[in-house]
């Protein structure tokens, strides 16, 4: 028994057009996992998706699902996933009630199996109020969850999820990421794409990151963000300065007369930061992190490639 | 759950969405041809019919009979499935269905068993409508008729998913039926007899598979045909064979459906 809930060998995908997507890309995700799978727009993840799912056809390479290989038995490997597209995917003149039956059905579920599991599963993402609407009529984040309690209908292992919570408010957003983390607790393999890094960073365990259909970056999240040389803060002042001050091992941007933004070497500490500041007759108000410490990360190893 | 079962579910759940899609529309999709066909026999049959006269022996409102709800037939089966596959690709729908484990044939027979359910009913609402301009009408042969009623709705049904697949925009599914299916059931033969025609037009005729169609369709409702039934009846199962694996292969390659 393996203990990969995905393996990806040599993957490769080229489109009639021309354009490689996948030049061979290699990835594993265990069991159990919190996966996130980033990269800019056009990288490869919605293609390497895409093929996990039957929706793109490869070029070469091999994809295995919990050991069973696309190439000999998809169909089998397909009752092991369940996919959260990025696009809404449902008709939107279906009733939210059997768009989740028609799923189940679609995996061969009987009409009592399917009306059980889709009944229950509509009540947990709180959609049972809204099961006799047409899902044109559902709000955004609505839209969102149907499409999970669809993906979930089948009660796969792995749930990979494609940019889910694009477009989403912040309320609705950390309402998924609950979610999501209760599916995993639960023992759901999770693999994520996403364009929200902070959602990456707050969620997952591992990482790959894609950039023009190679694998630049595969590591535990903590191993990558221990990567991180420099963070960035900015500093609200209680009085106001005229210049910015020079410090070995900081260095310093005034924004405006009142906000100071600081660059701190990683082998500094907040203690030293304030009592240089201190020395300087400098009083700090308040302090935040000046942008989401992945997103350092991300650009930079991107910037190397 | 044994894949037999499973199988049965999928094939099941698919059916049901596509018929309840267009019972859904009835007013869009089971009422206009009822409508049409009658203001067909209102015109052609009971105002003009008569100074026709007959043809072939029988009365031309008789005669129209057949070819009308063979019109019906073909346009709805193949419009059914037309525009339902090419309506889940449009809508991104069809995502559900190829991530599941439902084997490209059962979605071939599901799309088939909707258009040729949608393909009867029609037919039997025309046959239904032409019984008030006609009560006296007689069904022949009503285990042809049924067969090739069926052959029929398969037949188109199935060009009708080959017409989807093949579509990237609203306008590749209407240009078939425009300029390809309804010149062709036009001539042939729905509102009159080949014999009419000079020989050269006669053997022209013969060319047209709509006329098979509509003329055995009319043997087994009136026991009248211009061309050899057996004949017309292996041929539509040969297509129906024939283009039902093309379509099995175009799924199977992933043609208009993967990337």
């Amino acid at each position: 028994m393996t203990d990969l809930a995905l393996e990806i060998q040599a993957l490769e995908k080229e489109y009639a057009s021309g354009v490689k997507a996948l030049k061979g890309i290699n990835l594993s995700v265990t069991k159990g996992d919190f996966f996130a799978l980033l990269g800019p727009n056009g990288a490869g993840k919605s293609s390497t998706i895409g093929i996990i799912s039957s929706l793109v056809t490869k070029t070469s390479g091999t994809v295995k699902i919990f050991g069973i290989d696309i190439d000999r038995d998809f169909n089998e490997a397909k009752r092991q996933i369940g996919v959260v597209a990025q696009e809404i995917n449902f008709s939107p003149f279906e009733k939210v009630r059997d768009i989740v039956l028609t799923q189940a059905g679609y995996y061969g579920l009987s009409k009592r199996e399917a009306i059980l599991r889709g009944d229950k599963v509509l009540k947990s993402l709180g959609l049972w109020d809204k099961r006799d609407e047409q899902s044109r009529n559902l709000s955004g984040g609505l839209k969102r969850r149907l499409m999970i309690a669809k993906a979930m209908i089948h009660e796969p292992k792995l749930l990979i999820l494609d940019e889910p919570t694009a477009g989403v408010d912040i309320e609705l957003r950390r309402g998924m990421w609950d979610l999501i983390s209760k599916l995993n607790d639960d023992g759901t393999t999770i693999i994520l794409t996403t364009h929200y890094l902070e959602e990456a960073e707050q969620l997952c365990r591992n990482i790959a990151i894609i950039d023009h259909g190679e694998i630049v970056e595969n590591t535990s999240m903590k191993e990558l963000l221990a990567k991180l040389d420099v963070q960035s803060f900015v500093i609200d002042l209680e009085h106001p300065i005229e210049s910015a001050p020079e410090l070995s091992h900081f260095t310093f941007k005034l924004q405006d007369p009142s906000t100071l933004i600081v660059a701190i070497d990683k082998q500094q500490t907040m203690n030293n930061l304030f009592t240089e500041l201190n020395k300087l007759n400098i009083s700090v108000k308040s302090m935040r992190n000046e942008s989401n410490r992945l997103e350092e990360l991300f650009m930079n190893v991107i910037k190397d490639e | 759950m044994s894949r037999k079962k499973e199988i049965f579910w999928s094939l099941y759940t698919l059916t049901e969405k596509e018929i309840r899609r267009f019972m859904r529309i009835w007013l869009q999709t089971l009422v206009p041809p009822a409508v049409t066909m009658s203001l067909y026999f209102v015109i052609f049959g009971s105002l003009i019919g008569p100074r026709i006269g007959q043809m072939n022996g029988i009365d031309y409102i008789q005669f129209m009979i057949p070819g009308l709800i063979m019109l019906a037939v073909i346009t709805s089966s193949y419009s059914n499935v037309v525009s339902s596959f090419f309506g889940v690709k449009f809508q991104r729908s069809i995502e559900e269905l190829l991530i599941s484990p439902m084997p490209n044939i059962i979605i071939l027979i599901g799309f088939i068993i909707g258009g040729t359910a949608r393909g009867i009913i029609v037919g039997f609402l025309v046959f239904l409508v032409s019984l008030f301009f006609y009560p006296e009408f007689k069904i022949v042969d009503p285990l042809l008729t049924i067969n090739v009623l069926v052959l029929t709705a398969i037949l188109f049904s199935i060009m009708g998913f080959l017409n989807a697949i093949y579509a990237d925009s609203f306008d590749d599914i209407t240009i078939v039926p425009t300029f390809v299916l309804t010149p062709l059931i036009y001539l042939g033969g729905v509102f009159y007899s080949i014999t009419i025609l000079p020989q050269f037009w006669q053997n022209v005729s013969l060319a047209n598979p709509m006329l098979y169609v509509v003329n055995t369709f009319r043997q087994g409702m009136l026991g009248e045909s211009d061309i050899s039934v057996s004949f017309s009846l292996m041929m539509m199962i040969f297509f129906i064979t024939l283009l039902s694996v093309l379509s099995l292969y175009l799924l199977k390659k992933g043609t208009g459906i993967r990337e």
